[in-house]
C-alpha cells in the first residue's frame, strides 16, 4: 500500500477517534437532570455533590470542558475514578494485559480454526466435512460465547480437570500456567467469531474455485497444496480479512462477558462496575480505549489487506 | 506419419441429467500444423478442447472416446501422470487473459511457475526464464515487467503473458481456446502474428478453437467445424475455403462478408443452435438449412469426402455441391 | 453490506402488480425445510409466551426448598433450580423476555435507522453526511462497548438495556435503509413519479419503502436474534434482566453459580436460547435467498 494511502487511512482514523472522543465526553451530560446529583446516588450530602461537580468540572461551559478534558486525554490524563484516588490511566494499565492478550489470542484461534475448517470445507464442496463445518458454523454462530464457555469450563475443568476454571495467571508464573489459564477463554471467545469465519472463507474459496485463474493454473499443472497455497488461498483471503477486520472488535466487547464467565479481573469487570457505579471517567477511559484498539486493528487490518491485494497496493 | 494429437470418439455427458454435450468427435492435429475448430458458441468446440487436458468442469464426464497425445491415451492417465503433460508438452491458452490470470501473482511468478514445476526449477533461475519468455513474447522492458500483476497491464500485453506462460516448458501442442476474442481488433491481429510466428519458430502444434472465420483462414491447416456438439465437416483450409462440405459450413463462410476481414462475427444463418437434448432426430442443421430435403430428418451418419469427412448425406452422395467463399 | 437490487429498465414500480411481494417472500420461506422448521418453532415459542401461565407445569416462582437441583423426572421434565422452582416452567415464563427483549431493541433501531436512512437516502446532502459520519463512529465501536457506555447513561435494567442495544443497532440499519433508499431512488420509476408530481410522502410509502422491504426485512431477522444474545450477555453480567425475574441469560448466570451443585443445569437454557438465535438467523437467511440478496454484512 503506498504511503499516501496509509496516510489517508490514518488519518481517517484519527477523525473516528475524534468524534468518539466527543461522543464520550457528551456522555455526562446526556444524563438527565443534574449529572452530578445523579452520579453521587440517593444518600450523597451536598458536599458529596459538589466535589464531584467540581472533580467533572460540570460547574464551566461546556465548551470549556471539553477542551479541558480533551487535552487532558492527548497528554494521557483521564482524570481519576471517582471512588477511589487512583488515576483512570492507572486503573486501565492495571486490568488491560488480561483482556488484551485473551483477545488476541481469540483472534488467533478464530483465524486457525475458522480458515482452515472454511477452506477445507470450500475445497470439498457438498462432501461429509463440508456438511459438518457448515452446521458447526452455524450453531457456532447463534451460540453465546458465554454458553460455550460454561460448557468448556464444564466439560474441561470440572468433569475432567485438566484445565483451571477460573482466573488469570501472570507470565511471571511461568509460560505453562500463564498459557493453561488463556486456552479456555480464548477458546470460547474465539470460536463464535471461527464460525463466522469458516463461513465465510467457504463461500470465498467455493467462489475463487470457479474463477478462470484456477483452471490456467491447473493447466499449467499445478495441482494440490501448491495450487491451494498460491491461487486459491491468497485470492479467498482478500475478502475474508475484511470479515476479520469487522470481527476483531466484536472480540473486545465479547471479552467483557468471558471475562465474568472466568473470574478474570480485566477491562470488562473495570468497565461493568464503573457502569453500576456510575463512575464516568473510568467508562470514558475505557471507551476511548476500545476505539484505539479498533482503529489499530483495522489500520492493521488495511496494510494486511494492501498486502494481500495487490491492486490496492499499487492503486 | 502419426498425428501428435488424435481425437477419437470423445462423447461428453452431463451425468445424470444431459447426455451427448459432444458427441463421437474424431480429429487430428498434426506436428508442427494447426487445426482450428470452429463453431458458433454452444456447439461444444470449447468442452471438446478442455477436454483433452481433462479440465472439464467437475459435473461434466467424458463417457466415450479416446485422446492420444505422442502415443498416451490421456483420458485413461492417472491425475499425476496428466498434471505431467498440462503445462509441460501441452500448453494451454485461454479466452480472457483478465480473468485467467492469477491477479494476486506477479506475471513472473505465472510464467515461471510451469518451469518450477516440471523441471524442479528454483523460483530465481525460472524467473531469469521467464524473463527471457516475456522479451520473445514482445514486451517491452521485461525486467521490470516480470513484477507486475496482471491488472497494471493491457488486455494485449496480458495475452502475451499468458502466451509465454504456455510456451515456458517448450511444449509441442499449444491449445488455444479463442485467444483473440476478448482483445479488440488491432491487437488481435498482434497476438494472431505471435502465435504464428512462435509456431513456425518452434515448430509447435496449435489447436486453436475459435469462431473467427478470418484467423481460421490467416493460419491454420486444418478445419474442423462443430455444429451442435457433434462434426459437421473435417476438411482442410483451402477445402473449406474453396468447396465446403457440409450446408452449415458455407452458411459459416456467407456469413461472413470479406474473409480475411478481421473480427468477422457469425451471426447471418437464421434460427438459433439447438441445445443439447433438444436435438433432431435427422441432420442437426436440417431446422435451419437453406438446402435442406425430406430425407434430411433421417438421421446422417458420416460420410468420408476428399481426405476428410461430412455430416450431410446429400453433399456426400454428389447430390449437392456448395459455394466456396473462393473459387479457384 | 452489498445490495443487489434487481434493475429494472421498465420505468414501472416492480411492487405494484397485485401479488404482494410480503406473500412471496412468506410463501418461498415456508417452501424451504429449514425455513418452516424455524417458523414453525417461533409460532409454538410466541404461543409459549403468550399462553404461559395457563401451560406451566407449576407455578415457575413456587420454591420448593426440599428440592433444589433435582434431576430430570416426571413432575419436573427439566429439573429444578437452586430454590426447587420448576426449570421447564421457568424457561417457558422467560421466552417471553426472549420474544419482548429482541422487539424493543429492533423498534428503537428501526425508529432511529429507518426514517434518517430514507431522508438521506432520498435528500442526500447534509443529512446524509452528519448522519453517515456519526454511522461510522458509532460502528468503530464494539456493539457491547456501545452498549455499556451508553447503560451508564441510562442505568442497568432490562428495558434499559435493550434501548442501548437498539441505539447500538441503529447505525447499522441506517446504512441498510439509507444504500437500499440509494438504490431505489435511482430507479426510473421513481423519477417518473416525481415527474409526474408525486408528493414525497406517496413516493416513500408507495415506491420506496416495499422496494427496500427486502433487505430491512433481512436485517431485521439477524438483528432479532443479535439482539437476544445481547440480552443474555447483558443479563450475565448483571446489567439487563434484575432478579427476581428471569430470562434465559440470567438463568445461565444462576446456573452457573451453581455449577458445583448441579453441573448440567446451564445445558436447558443454552439450549433454549441457541434454538431462537438459530430460527431467527435461518428465517433470515432464508429471505435473503429468497429475495435474491447476495449474502455478506
Amino acid at each position: 500500500m503506498s504511503t499516501r494511502m496509509i496516510i489517508r487511512r490514518l488519518g481517517g482514523g484519527l477523525l473516528v477517534l475524534w468524534l468518539v472522543s466527543i461522543l464520550t465526553f457528551l456522555l455526562v451530560h446526556l444524563i438527565p437532570g443534574d449529572p452530578a446529583e445523579v452520579i453521587a446516588g440517593e444518600n450523597a450530602t451536598v458536599a458529596d455533590v459538589t466535589r464531584i461537580r467540581a472533580e467533572l468540572g460540570l460547574d464551566r461551559p461546556v465548551l470549556t470542558q471539553y477542551v479541558t478534558w480533551l487535552s487532558g486525554v492527548l497528554r494521557g490524563d483521564l482524570g481519576n475514578s471517582l471512588f477511589t484516588d487512583k488515576s483512570v490511566v492507572t486503573s486501565i494499565a492495571e486490568v488491560a494485559p488480561p483482556t488484551l492478550v485473551i483477545t488476541v489470542l481469540a483472534i488467533v484461534v478464530a483465524v486457525l480454526v475458522g480458515v482452515s475448517a472454511g477452506t477445507v470445507a470450500g475445497l470439498t464442496q457438498g462432501s461429509r466435512v463440508d456438511r459438518l463445518v457448515s452446521t458447526l458454523a452455524t450453531l457456532g454462530i447463534a451460540m453465546p460465547s458465554f454458553w460455550l464457555a460454561m460448557v468448556l469450563v464444564s466439560v474441561f475443568a470440572l468433569t475432567n480437570t485438566w484445565l483451571p476454571a477460573t482466573g488469570y495467571a501472570s507470565l511471571a508464573e511461568g509460560f505453562g500456567t500463564w498459557l493453561s489459564h488463556l486456552v479456555l477463554p480464548a477458546t470460547a471467545l474465539g470460536l463464535a467469531t471461527a464460525a463466522e469465519l469458516a463461513r465465510h472463507t467457504r463461500g470465498c474459496v467455493a467462489d475463487v474455485l470457479t474463477r478462470p485463474y484456477v483452471r490456467t493454473a491447473r493447466a499449467r499443472g499445478a495441482s494440490g497444496a501448491w495450487l491451494v497455497r498460491r491461487h486459491i488461498l491468497r485470492n479467498a483471503a482478500i475478502p475474508v480479512v475484511t470479515v476479520l477486520g469487522l470481527q476483531a472488535g466484536r472480540l473486545l466487547g465479547g471479552a467483557i462477558v468471558i471475562e465474568a464467565v472466568f473470574g478474570i479481573s480485566g477491562l470488562g469487570t473495570l468497565a461493568v462496575n464503573a457502569v453500576l457505579q456510575r463512575n464516568y471517567p473510568v467508562i470514558q477511559g475505557y471507551v476511548l480505549l476500545c476505539a484505539v484498539v479498533v482503529v489499530l486493528l483495522n489500520l492493521i487490518v488495511d496494510l494486511a489487506y494492501g498486502w494481500i491485494n495487490p491492486k490496492v497496493r499499487t492503486a | 506419419m502419426t498425428p501428435l494429437l488424435s481425437v477419437e470418439g470423445l462423447t461428453i455427458d452431463l451425468p445424470g441429467r444431459q447426455p451427448g454435450l459432444v458427441e463421437d468427435v474424431t480429429f487430428q492435429v498434426r506436428e508442427g500444423h494447426c487445426t482450428a475448430l470452429i463453431g458458433e458458441s454452444g456447439c461444444g468446440k470449447t468442452l471438446t478442447s478442455m477436454a483433452i487436458l481433462g479440465l472439464l468442469p467437475a459435473a461434466v464426464r467424458v463417457s466415450a472416446g479416446a485422446v492420444w497425445f505422442d502415443g498416451v491415451d490421456l483420458l485413461a492417465c492417472t491425475p499425476r501422470q496428466l498434471r505431467r503433460i498440462r503445462g509441460g508438452p501441452v500448453g494451454m491458452v485461454f479466452q480472457e487473459p483478465m480473468s485467467s490470470l492469477n491477479p494476486t501473482m506477479t506475471v513472473g511468478d505465472q510464467i515461471a511457475e510451469a518451469r518450477r514445476l516440471h523441471l524442479g526449477e528454483r523460483r530465481k533461475t525460472a524467473l531469469a526464464r521467464a524473463r527471457e519468455l516475456l522479451e520473445r513474447v514482445g514486451i517491452p522492458n521485461a525486467a521490470r515487467r516480470i513484477g507486475s500483476y496482471p491488472h497494471e497491464m493491457s488486455g494485449g500485453m496480458q495475452q502475451r503473458v499468458m502466451i509465454a506462460a504456455a510456451i515456458a516448458c517448450e511444449p509441442k501442442l499449444i491449445i488455444a481456446d479463442e485467444p483473440t476474442t476478448a482483445l479488440d481488433v488491432t491487437i488481435q491481429a498482434e497476438i494472431l502474428a505471435l502465435l504464428r510466428d512462435l509456431q513456425r519458430d518452434l515448430d509447435l502444434a496449435v489447436l486453436l478453437v475459435t469462431h473467427d472465420l478470418g484467423v481460421v483462414a490467416d493460419f491454420c491447416d486444418d478445419v474442423v467445424v462443430m455444429y451442435a456438439g457433434h462434426i459437421a465437416e473435417r476438411t482442410t483450409v483451402d477445402g473449406l475455403f474453396y468447396q465446403p462440405g457440409h450446408p452449415y459450413s458455407s452458411a459459416l463462410l456467407a456469413a461472413v462478408p470479406q474473409v480475411g476481414q478481421a473480427r468477422s462475427r457469425l451471426t447471418v444463418i437464421p434460427g438459433r443452435v439447438p441445445s443439447a437434448g433438444g436435438f433432431p432426430a435427422g441432420c442437426r442443421f436440417e431446422p435451419r438449412c437453406a438446402h435442406a430435403e425430406p430425407p434430411c430428418r433421417e438421421p446422417q451418419p458420416d460420410a468420408p469426402l476428399g481426405d476428410g469427412l461430412t455430416r450431410c448425406g446429400r453433399v456426400a452422395s454428389g447430390e449437392l455441391t456448395l459455394q466456396g467463399a473462393l473459387r479457384g | 453490506m452489498t445490495l443487489a437490487t434487481k434493475r429494472s429498465s421498465a420505468p414501472t414500480n416492480p411492487s405494484v402488480p397485485r401479488t404482494s411481494p410480503a406473500g412471496r417472500i412468506v410463501r418461498s420461506v415456508l417452501r424451504r425445510p429449514s425455513g418452516a422448521t424455524a417458523a414453525g418453532f417461533l409460532i409454538v415459542l410466541v404461543i409459549l409466551a403468550v399462553a404461559g401461565p395457563l401451560i406451566y407445569p407449576h407455578d415457575p416462582d413456587a420454591q420448593d426448598l426440599a428440592n433444589r437441583f433435582a434431576g430430570l423426572s416426571w413432575p419436573h421434565p427439566l429439573g429444578t433450580d437452586e430454590f426447587g422452582r420448576d426449570v421447564a416452567s421457568r424457561i417457558i415464563q422467560a421466552a417471553r423476555i426472549a420474544l419482548a427483549a429482541p422487539l424493543i431493541s429492533v423498534g428503537v433501531a428501526l425508529l432511529i435507522g429507518l426514517p434518517f436512512g430514507l431522508w438521506a437516502g432520498l435528500r442526500r446532502g447534509i443529512v446524509d453526511a452528519v448522519a453517515g459520519r456519526l454511522a461510522d463512529t458509532i460502528l468503530s465501536l464494539p456493539a457491547m462497548v456501545g452498549a455499556l457506555a451508553i447503560l451508564a447513561v441510562l442505568g442497568p435494567g432490562l428495558v434499559n438495556a435493550m434501548v442501548a442495544i437498539g441505539i447500538i443497532f441503529a447505525p447499522g440499519l441506517f446504512r441498510v435503509v439509507r444504500g437500499a433508499t440509494l438504490a431505489v431512488a435511482e430507479e426510473t420509476f421513481v423519477h417518473s413519479a416525481v415527474a409526474i408530481g408525486s408528493p414525497t410522502r406517496r413516493t416513500l410509502w408507495v415506491h420506496i419503502l416495499p422496494n427496500i422491504a427486502a433487505p430491512l426485512l433481512v436485517q431485521v431477522t439477524i438483528l432479532m436474534g443479535v439482539a437476544l444474545l445481547a440480552e443474555a450477555s447483558l443479563s450475565f453480567i448483571g446489567l439487563g434482566v434484575q432478579p427476581p425475574d428471569a430470562s434465559w441469560g440470567s438463568m445461565l448466570k444462576a446456573a452457573y453459580t451453581n455449577q458445583f451443585d448441579a453441573p448440567y443445569s446451564v445445558v436447558p437454557p443454552g439450549i433454549a436460547m441457541v434454538l431462537t438465535v438459530l430460527a431467527f438467523n435461518t428465517i433470515g437467511d432464508a429471505i435473503r435467498d429468497a429475495v435474491g440478496l447476495r449474502r455478506g454484512r
